[in-house]
C-alpha cells in the first residue's frame, strides 16, 4: 500500500486473526485497516491462480476472480518433520512430545518449534527456555521437571495499531468477562475471568497493561482483590509510586531507570537489542541496572516484556541459590538441617556444589545457614562473611569505615556521649552523625585504627551497635509514659528490655524495631520489621515493615498486654524470620511471599510453638552475645597491613 | 630488575584472604587461595577504586567489596561482561616466606 499498490487481503475465515483476537477487536482491526485503503475477502477460499507466464488473478471458490499482479501467501510456520519422520518418530502437526519433553522413543528428546506438546505447536522462544529446563533436568537425570504449556502473547506489530491478545477468551461455562469500549476512542478491552484468575485478554488500541495482565495470567494471582480496577490497569491500583507499564513505554529514552547505578532506559533497551539478553540476570550482568538496591527490578522487567515481546522470559521464582547449585535457598536449608551439614565445605560436598569454593552469594547465605541451623557448635567462617562483618564496621566509599556503638533503645547518657567525644578527637574522626536509627555515627576511619578505638569505646562500657551486618539493628523508641503528655506505656523501657533480648542476633538481612508510646506513633514502628505501638490496653505488635526501597506498612499481628509477652512474640517472630527467610531477604517481601497466616499460625494461635521458638531464640543467643568489638592482641595483626614497603 | 622483597609469611594470611602491602605508589594486595596459591595485584577496583584486599576470594578471584565487581587474581581483568584491569605483580613462596617484586608489572596491558 505505501509503494502505492491495491492490496486485497483474501481470508478464509469470517474474521481477522481468529485465533488472537475475538469478533469485537477483529472487526474493529478491519476497520483501521480498511481506513488505510486494505481490501478484505472475508470467508473466502482460494481455488486457483490464474495466469500463464505470470500470476494475474486469484480466482476464488464462488467463482470471483480479483485481478492481481503479485500473491503473497502466508500459511505460518510449520515444523520441519522430514528427519523425525524418516527417523520413525510419531508426529503430526510437529514431533510429538510428553511433559518431559521426550519423543515416543524413550532415547529421543525435543525441544523448539519442531515438537508438539499437548497439541500446541510454539513458535516463540520463551516456551522454548522452559522446555530446555525440563528436558536439562530430565538428561541430567534428575527427573523431577515437568512441562506442562505455555502461555504466549501476541503483540501485533503495524505501526499505529496497538493490538494485544493472550490466552484462552471464548466463551464458556463458568468463565466471565469484563469488556471496556470505547469506539470513539478506537480502545476496546476484554478480559476473561474464571475462578478470579485472568484467563485471556484482547487489547485493542490501548496495549499499555498487556504485559501486567500477561503476568497475571501465568502466575495465576487471585484478582478479586483488584477486580474493580482491573480494567483499567496496572496504574490504577493505587501503586502509582512504582509505575505500571505504561509510564515506562510512556518514558523518553534518556529517562533514568536505576538512580543506583545512572542506567537509561535507552541504555537498558540498546543492551537487550544489540547484546541479546532476555533475562533480568543477563540485563543485570551487561547493564547494572537493578543490581544494587532492586527498586527498579519491576521497571527493568517491563523493558524486558516491551523490548522482547513474546519472547521475554520472566525470571523463575523457584530459582537456584546462585550459579554455583542448582538447589535452591529452602532445599539448601533443608539438606543442613536434615543431614547435620556442619560446615561449607561440607555442605558444598555434599550438595555437589559445581565451584570449588563457591561465590559471594553463596559463601555468606551458607555461613548463616548453617550458623542458624547450629547456633552451638559452627565455628564461624570469616572469608565467607562481607568486609562490613569481618570488619566490625560500615565500609565507606575511600575504603575507610564508619563505627556506631550500640545506645540501647536509643537512651544515651553524658557518660557515654563524653566516652564518643574523647575517641572522635583521639582519632580525629572527621565527621559524626545521628543516624535514623537514633544512634551515633563515627565516619572516615582507617581500618588499621579500628581495633584501638573500639577498645577504647568498650573501656566506657559500650558494645558494638552491629550496624554493619545482616544483624538486629536498633530499637527505636519514642520518651512514652514517663516524660510524654500523651504516653500509653513506658515505651523507652520496653525498647531497652527489646534490645538486650535481640542484640548480637545474625539474622538474613538487617532488622529493627521500634516501640511508640502511643497511637501516634513518633517512632514510626510501623515501617520497622518488628514494630510495637503501645495503647492504653496494652501493646499493638506490628509486623513485615519497610521504609527504606519500597515503603510497606507493617501487617498487624496481635495485640498483647504484658511487657513479658511483648519480648516472647518479639523473640518467636525473629527466630521464626531467622529459620525460614531466604538469605538477604527482609521481613517486608518474606511476609508477602509466605503469607501472615504462616506467621500468626505459629506466633499467635499455638503457644507452645511460640514457646519453642523462643527457647530456640534463646539457645542461640547465649553464644551470640558477645562483643565482637573485643579484639584479642593476636587478632589485631588482621587490621594492619602485612608489610610497608619503599 | 628489582629485588624480591620479603613481605611476611604464607600463614599471615588466612586462606581465602588478603593483607596488604603498603608502597610509596599505593597499596597492593596480596591473596592467598584455597589451594595456598598467591598472588599479588593494585588494591583498587577498576571500576571505582574499592580495595579489593576487603573483598570475598572465591577460586582465584575477588568480588569488590564496593560494587561486587569480580577480578581475576591471575591476570588482574575484570570478569565479563565487566571490563577493566589492575596490575598485578610478580610473587613467590620460599620455605613459607613471601617475596614480592615490584617495578614492572606482570600484565603489560594494565600497565
Amino acid at each position: 500500500m505505501k509503494r502505492g499498490m491495491k492490496v486485497t487481503v483474501v481470508h478464509l475465515m469470517d474474521t481477522l486473526m481468529e485465533r488472537q483476537l475475538d469478533e469485537a477487536a477483529a472487526a474493529m482491526l478491519k476497520a483501521s485497516l480498511e481506513e488505510r485503503g486494505l481490501e478484505f475477502a472475508m470467508g473466502a477460499q482460494t481455488q486457483a491462480i490464474v495466469g500463464k507466464d505470470r500470476a494475474e488473478a486469484v480466482r476464488l471458490k464462488d467463482g470471483t476472480e480479483i485481478p492481481a499482479d503479485i500473491v503473497v501467501m502466508a500459511v505460518g510456520i510449520r515444523p520441519n518433520i522430514a528427519l523425525a519422520e524418516d527417523a520413525g518418530l510419531h508426529c503430526k502437526r510437529g514431533l510429538v512430545v510428553n511433559d518431559t519433553m521426550q519423543t515416543f522413543d524413550p532415547r529421543v528428546y525435543a525441544v523448539g518449534e519442531c515438537v508438539e506438546h499437548r497439541g500446541t505447536v510454539y513458535g516463540l522462544v520463551a516456551p522454548l527456555f522452559v522446555q530446555a529446563r525440563v528436558c536439562a533436568n530430565h538428561l541430567a537425570r534428575q527427573g523431577h521437571a515437568f512441562y506442562t504449556g505455555s502461555i504466549t502473547s501476541t503483540k501485533l506489530k503495524v505501526t499505529g495499531i496497538d493490538l494485544f491478545s493472550s490466552g484462552d477468551f471464548q466463551p464458556a461455562d463458568g468463565v466471565e468477562e469484563i469488556v471496556l469500549q470505547d469506539a470513539s476512542r478506537g480502545v476496546y478491552k476484554k478480559l476473561t475471568i474464571k475462578d478470579n484468575r485472568v484467563k485471556g485478554a484482547v487489547l485493542y488500541g490501548d496495549t499499555a497493561d498487556g504485559a501486567w495482565y500477561f503476568q497475571l495470567m501465568r502466575d495465576g494471582t487471585d484478582i478479586s482483590g483488584m477486580r474493580q480496577q482491573l480494567m483499567y490497569g496496572q496504574a490504577h491500583l493505587g501503586d502509582a509510586g512504582h509505575g505500571g507499564p505504561s509510564a515506562v513505554l510512556a518514558l523518553d529514552d534518556s529517562a533514568e531507570i536505576c538512580g543506583c547505578n545512572g542506567v537509561t532506559k535507552g541504555d537498558i533497551v540498546t543492551a537487550i537489542m544489540e547484546k541479546k539478553l532476555f533475562t533480568l540476570e543477563d540485563v543485570r550482568a551487561h547493564t547494572k541496572a537493578s543490581s544494587s538496591c532492586g527498586s527498579c527490578t519491576g521497571l527493568v522487567e517491563q523493558l524486558l516484556a516491551s523490548t522482547l515481546g513474546g519472547d521475554y522470559s520472566e525470571t523463575p521464582s523457584e530459582k537456584p541459590l546462585c550459579g554455583c547449585t542448582t538447589y535452591t535457598h529452602d532445599e539448601v536449608r533443608m539438606a543442613i538441617v536434615e543431614n547435620g551439614l556442619k560446615s561449607i565445605p561440607e555442605t558444598m560436598a555434599f550438595l555437589e556444589w559445581k565451584t570449588p569454593n563457591g561465590c559471594p552469594a553463596c559463601r555468606p547465605a551458607l555461613n548463616y545457614y548453617l550458623l542458624c541451623a547450629w547456633p552451638e557448635d559452627y565455628v564461624d567462617d570469616g572469608q565467607s562473611r562481607f568486609i562490613n562483618e569481618r570488619a566490625h564496621a560500615n565500609i565507606q566509599k575511600d575504603g575507610t569505615y564508619s563505627v556506631i556503638p550500640r545506645i540501647f533503645g536509643g537512651v544515651t547518657s553524658p557518660g557515654e556521649l563524653r566516652a564518643i567525644a574523647e575517641v572522635a578527637e583521639k582519632y580525629d574522626v572527621p565527621a559524626i552523625k545521628f543516624t535514623g536509627g537514633q544512634r551515633l555515627d563515627m565516619m572516615g576511619i582507617a581500618k588499621e585504627t579500628l581495633p584501638d578505638l573500639w577498645a577504647d569505646l568498650g573501656k566506657a562500657g559500650m558494645v558494638s551497635g552491629h550496624a554493619y551486618g545482616k544483624a538486629m539493628r536498633t530499637v527505636k523508641t519514642c520518651v512514652g509514659s514517663e516524660w510524654c503528655r500523651f504516653g500509653t506505656q513506658d515505651s523507652t523501657a520496653m525498647g531497652v528490655e527489646l534490645e538486650k533480648l535481640t542484640w548480637g542476633s545474625w539474622t538474613p538481612h538487617k532488622y529493627k524495631l521500634a516501640v511508640s508510646g502511643c497511637p501516634r506513633n513518633c517512632a514510626e514502628a510501623t515501617i520497622k520489621d518488628f514494630g510495637v505501638v503501645a495503647v492504653e490496653s496494652g501493646w499493638e505488635l506490628h509486623i513485615g515493615g519497610n521504609g527504606g526501597v519500597k515503603v510497606r506498612v507493617t501487617d498487624l499481628l496481635c495485640k498483647v498486654e504484658t511487657p513479658e509477652q511483648v519480648l516472647e512474640y518479639a523473640g518467636a517472630f525473629l527466630q521464626l524470620y531467622r529459620e525460614h527467610a531466604h538469605y538477604l531477604e527482609r521481613t517486608a517481601p518474606w511476609i508477602e511471599r509466605i503469607g501472615i497466616a504462616f506467621v500468626k499460625k505459629r506466633v499467635v494461635e499455638n503457644a507452645e510453638e511460640r514457646a519453642r521458638l523462643m527457647a530456640r531464640f534463646l539457645a542461640s543467643q547465649k553464644p551470640a552475645q558477645v562483643d565482637p568489638w573485643h579484639v584479642e592482641d593476636d587478632r589485631k595483626a588482621e587490621f594492619k597491613p602485612l608489610a610497608k614497603v619503599n | 630488575m628489582t629485588d624480591w622483597i620479603e613481605i611476611g609469611t604464607l600463614d599471615d594470611i588466612p586462606r581465602l584472604g588478603s593483607r596488604v602491602v603498603q608502597t610509596k605508589d599505593g597499596d597492593i594486595a596480596v591473596f592467598r587461595t584455597e589451594d595456598d596459591r598467591v598472588f599479588a595485584i593494585d588494591d583498587k577496583c577498576p571500576h571505582k577504586g574499592g580495595p579489593l584486599s576487603q573483598g570475598i576470594v572465591h577460586g582465584a578471584k575477588v568480588a569488590c567489596p564496593l560494587h561486587n565487581w569480580s577480578i581475576n587474581l591471575e591476570d588482574g581483568v575484570a570478569v565479563a561482561p565487566d571490563e577493566g584491569c589492575v596490575k598485578t605483580y610478580p610473587v613467590r613462596i620460599e620455605n613459607g616466606t613471601l617475596r614480592l617484586r615490584l617495578g614492572e608489572t606482570d600484565n603489560k596491558k594494565c600497565a
